[in-house]
């Protein structure tokens, strides 16, 4: 019997699922309108691809999903955990308190408390002082009393040693086993207020991600699905189960852009181009490398600035629904869009609020397959030379963002996907070719169904202390452990991505190395 | 004047643009001196003509590398050892702290050592932008010694370093850091009011602010925020174009490199490459010098007018150049021998921006 997977993808005007076999061919797939609390929009999108494709349901062994709820929980402050936060560094990193530069609203309900301990380490792994153990034990039962959610911890240099940070994941297992702990160096890279924030909304959205599995568990049982595994996609293009991701969701928040470039990959098996993908609101641009997005320095998120892995994009408010204003000479792209009332509002569809679907229409370059769809009204309400002029002007924009996300000058293979990606030339400056391929409109959610189970691992390490063979052993080794934990078959495994990263000025030749290992999932 | 939160985040901004591509990021050093003034006593900024001839003025600055800065935060508490110690050694009381370099994160650092101590804090610093090396300093050029010199860490280890000559101290100070874990407070450059008076680069705190300011009110008001930056700096905007190549190559321990422009709009058809060594020292438009040190030549992203720091430059970007006179003090010719394009080893005779860009005809 065909072994299936269902794959789910949430923009944020649509939300995709699509169904594909095991190996990776499409077999349908379906769109509905997002809905405000996600999870209704996912299962009105599950329910459609099995009512259209009528598969049996008990072959469809796994569902993966690419979710924007944990994103919209932070922007939205909506089910956020309180947090207790413990830095351990003191003397040194007083100079700075966690969440200094927050937005005021997000920090009062998330950081309810913290304490900058003594201890921690230098680059070379030594302490810099001795731990405070007793302030340590006084922190955590003051967050007792407090009956915080959870507790982050960050400790200096401990992705060189995390000694710290595991001895007080220890004490609050002894004093507070119910309150979950997050350690910063499972979390983020070097960059101590970087990772402590990393860990701080990780530790806040605990609870939102519990109650996401959660729904989308009765969901499942309710679509008869209930023996199908879950996955979830991560921000660096892989997914994990679902145990792994209630414990790291903030690997969740901008899994959908990654989505989209790894769906490209698998729809054209092309592994080195720039992705453009273009829904209803956005086109995010990314560089597709070796079959995985290339990852960006810092990410934002909702105004926090974090170091977690994401791919590295080019965002620009111009898509399908993009609201076109025309006013004597001057004309104004985005960055307002109809969404999904595109189809009630767009003159193509008898409305009147011009979109950049209607000047490809009115242009010849676009063909939309709905029958309510009628490109002869833009071509009657428009005049040409206008059309020629706002499309010339929106593939310039295309155009440069295309430029800003290339690291050199070199023409490079372009792979359009997403629901608007039709309305683009298949010319571009820049350019080696235009591919737009076949079920480019659900590029995101075959990606998410059609991912590996990743990991990543980063330690620091001094080459006078530590051999190189042996380092690199000890940070493949942990990686592949993890990915076993994401949920990989261990048989299947492989090391995606070794990066050896030398700090500079330094002695004792110290070095960062990141390992990404990935493998099939388990089904 | 009183620093409040919001000067310090534009003097941040300021500084950033006098970095001029060097004196490193700035965003570490804004948020302590924030907390600083939050939490501390009140900084007093104050004019270098108010000081007397034999006050006792102490710069204090940072020295490290930045992976062990963004991680291993100051303690906060690091200035006043710094500060303590000095006035042990040479038994005087510090009347006031200054920068030395307004240029990147040693602007903010004083910030937080006046707040910590209640010492005031002097309008002006030792360069008026950013340089990599100890001796680039105005106060050198009347004779100030370096040393003796102090630096401590957050353990509160504190190290009275008196060298003979400003290469030992720079050796010595450097392997000290390291030992330290790789970061280490300083007071530096340890003088009398009236060394300061003649030596320094005066008003570098507040044009730091008032370019911050008016980089912050021009985006508010959607009007032009380039020529905010060239009214207050009296600079020229040397070109506007896209970032095609760049290339870096490590010699004696410098990040030495290159990057190429390609210009846009008014300068469509044209080249700007810019030569750079932690900070950027010459620009050329085709194969005319525009600009080269000690002037200051900044590089902005020209959609956000953020600096764009030299080991962040990269294919793609678009930006906007800036160039900027630099203090009169440097255009001398003790001035020029310590910081002059020949001491960086360009074969360029260093000649005014103002007087390039009038032949350039820009």
């Amino acid at each position: 019997m065909t072994k299936y997977i269902l794959g789910v993808d949430v923009g944020s005007t649509h939300t995709d699922a699509v169904i594909v076999d095991e190996n990776k061919n499409f077999v349908d797939g379906a769109k509905v309108i997002t809905t405000p609390d996600v999870t209704t929009g996912i299962i009105n999108a599950m329910r459609a691809v099995l009512e259209k494709t009528k598969i049996d349901k008990t072959s469809i062994m796994a569902v993966s999903f690419g979710t924007t709820h944990i994103i919209n929980a932070i922007v939205q402050r909506k089910g956020l955990g309180k947090v207790g936060v413990i830095r351990i560094g003191a003397p040194a990193t007083r100079s700075i308190e966690p969440g200094i530069d927050w937005p005021e609203s997000l920090k009062k309900i998330v950081i309810v408390d913290y304490s900058i301990i003594r201890g921690g380490h230098e680059y070379t792994g030594e302490p810099i002082v001795e731990l405070d153990e007793d302030a340590i034990d006084k922190a955590l039962m003051r967050f007792k009393e407090m009956r915080v959610d959870a507790i982050a911890v960050t400790s200096v240099f401990s992705i060189v040693n995390p000694e710290h940070e595991l001895y007080i994941a220890e004490r609050a297992r002894k004093l507070m086993p119910e309150t979950p702990v997050v350690l910063s160096h499972e979390i983020g890279s070097v960059g101590l207020l970087e990772r402590e924030n990393a860990t701080i909304l990780n530790a806040a959205t605990l609870k939102v991600m519990q109650g996401v599995v959660n729904a989308l568990e009765k969901a499942l049982k309710d679509l008869g699905l209930e023996h199908a595994k879950m996955f979830f996609a991560q921000n660096d293009g892989t997914v994990a189960t679902k145990d792994f991701t209630v414990r790291y969701p903030i690997f969740t928040t901008v899994a959908p852009i990654s989505n989209s470039i790894r769906g490209a990959y698998v729809l054209t098996n092309i592994p080195n181009a720039i992705v453009v993908d273009t829904g209803g609101t956005t086109s995010n641009i990314g560089a597709l490398i070796k079959g995985y997005p290339r990852e960006g320095l810092e990410v934002d998120i909702a105004g926090v600035r974090t170091n977690i892995r994401a791919p590295d994009i080019v965002s620009i408010g111009l898509a399908g629904g993009t609201i076109i204003k025309v006013q004597g000479d001057e004309i104004v792209i985005g960055p307002e869009s109809v969404g999904y009332k595109l189809v009630e509002l767009g003159i193509a569809w008898g409305g009147n609020t011009l979109t950049a679907t209607d000047i490809a229409l009115a242009k010849g370059v676009m063909i939309i397959d709905d029958p309510k769809c009628k490109p002869e009204l833009p071509k009657q309400f428009l005049d040409l030379a206008l059309v020629n002029k706002v499309y010339e002007k929106m593939v310039k924009m295309l155009e440069e963002a295309i430029d800003k996300v290339k690291t050199s000058p070199e023409p490079e293979i372009i792979i359009l996907v997403g629901g608007g990606s039709a309305m683009w030339p298949r010319r571009l400056a820049g350019a080696k070719e235009v591919i737009r391929p076949e079920y480019a409109q659900y590029a995101n959610a075959i990606g998410a169904a059609t991912a590996l189970v990743g990991a990543h691992v980063e330690k620091a390490f001094s080459y006078d202390a530590v051999s190189r063979e042996k380092a690199m052993t000890l940070t493949i080794e942990e990686a592949k452990k993890k990915a076993v934990e994401a949920g990989a078959d261990p048989a299947t495994l492989e090391i995606a991505e070794v990066e050896e990263i030398a700090m500079p000025y330094l002695p004792g030749n110290a070095v960062r190395i990141r390992v990404k290992a990935v493998g099939k999932l388990k089904l | 004047m009183i620093l409040t939160v919001q000067d310090v985040k534009d003097i941040a901004v300021g500084a950033a643009i006098l970095g001029s591509g060097g004196g490193g990021d700035p965003y570490i050093g804004m948020l302590m001196a924030i907390q600083a003034v939050e939490k501390g006593k009140k900084v007093e900024l104050m004019e270098p003509e108010i000081v007397d001839d034999n006050d006792f003025i102490v710069p204090v600055a940072m020295m490290g590398t930045p992976t062990v800065i963004i991680e291993k935060i100051p303690g906060g508490e690091e200035p006043v050892y710094v500060l303590r110690a000095i006035e042990r050694y040479y038994n005087k009381d510090a009347k006031f702290i200054t920068p030395i370099e307004a240029g990147g994160v040693n602007s903010m650092i004083p910030i937080v050592a006046a707040a910590y101590t209640g010492k005031p804090l002097l309008n002006g610093d030792g360069m008026g932008r950013a340089f990599p090396e100890l001796q680039m300093v105005t106060f050198h050029l009347i004779g100030v010694k370096a040393t003796p010199m102090i630096l401590s860490d957050e353990r509160g280890n504190t190290i009275v370093l008196d060298a003979i000559d400003n290469f030992w101290a720079e050796k010595i100070a450097r392997a000290v850091t390291i030992k330290f874990g790789g970061s280490a407070y300083i007071a530096i450059y340890a003088m009398m009011g009236r060394e300061y008076r003649r030596g320094a680069v005066k008003g570098a705190i507040t044009l730091a602010l008032e370019l911050g300011r008016a980089i912050r009110e021009a985006k508010k008001r959607g009007v032009n925020v380039f020529d905010a930056i060239l009214d207050i700096t009296k600079g020229f905007k040397l070109f506007k174009g896209k970032i095609v190549d760049v290339k870096r190559f490590n010699i004696g321990g410098f990040a030495r490199g290159e990057a190429v422009i390609e210009g846009f709009d008014e300068f469509k058809n044209r080249r700007m490459t810019i030569k750079f060594q932690n900070e950027n020292l010459i620009a050329i438009i085709d194969d005319e010098v525009i600009a080269s040190t000690p002037d200051l030549i900044t590089i902005v992203d020209i959609e956000t007018a953020k600096p764009i720091t030299t080991e962040r430059l990269r294919y793609g970007l678009r930006v906007a150049v800036i160039g900027i006179p630099c203090d009169p003090k440097w255009r001398t010719e003790e001035g020029l021998k310590v910081v002059g394009p020949r001491y960086f080893g360009y074969d360029i005779n260093y000649e005014p921006i103002e007087i390039r860009v009038k032949r350039l005809g820009l």
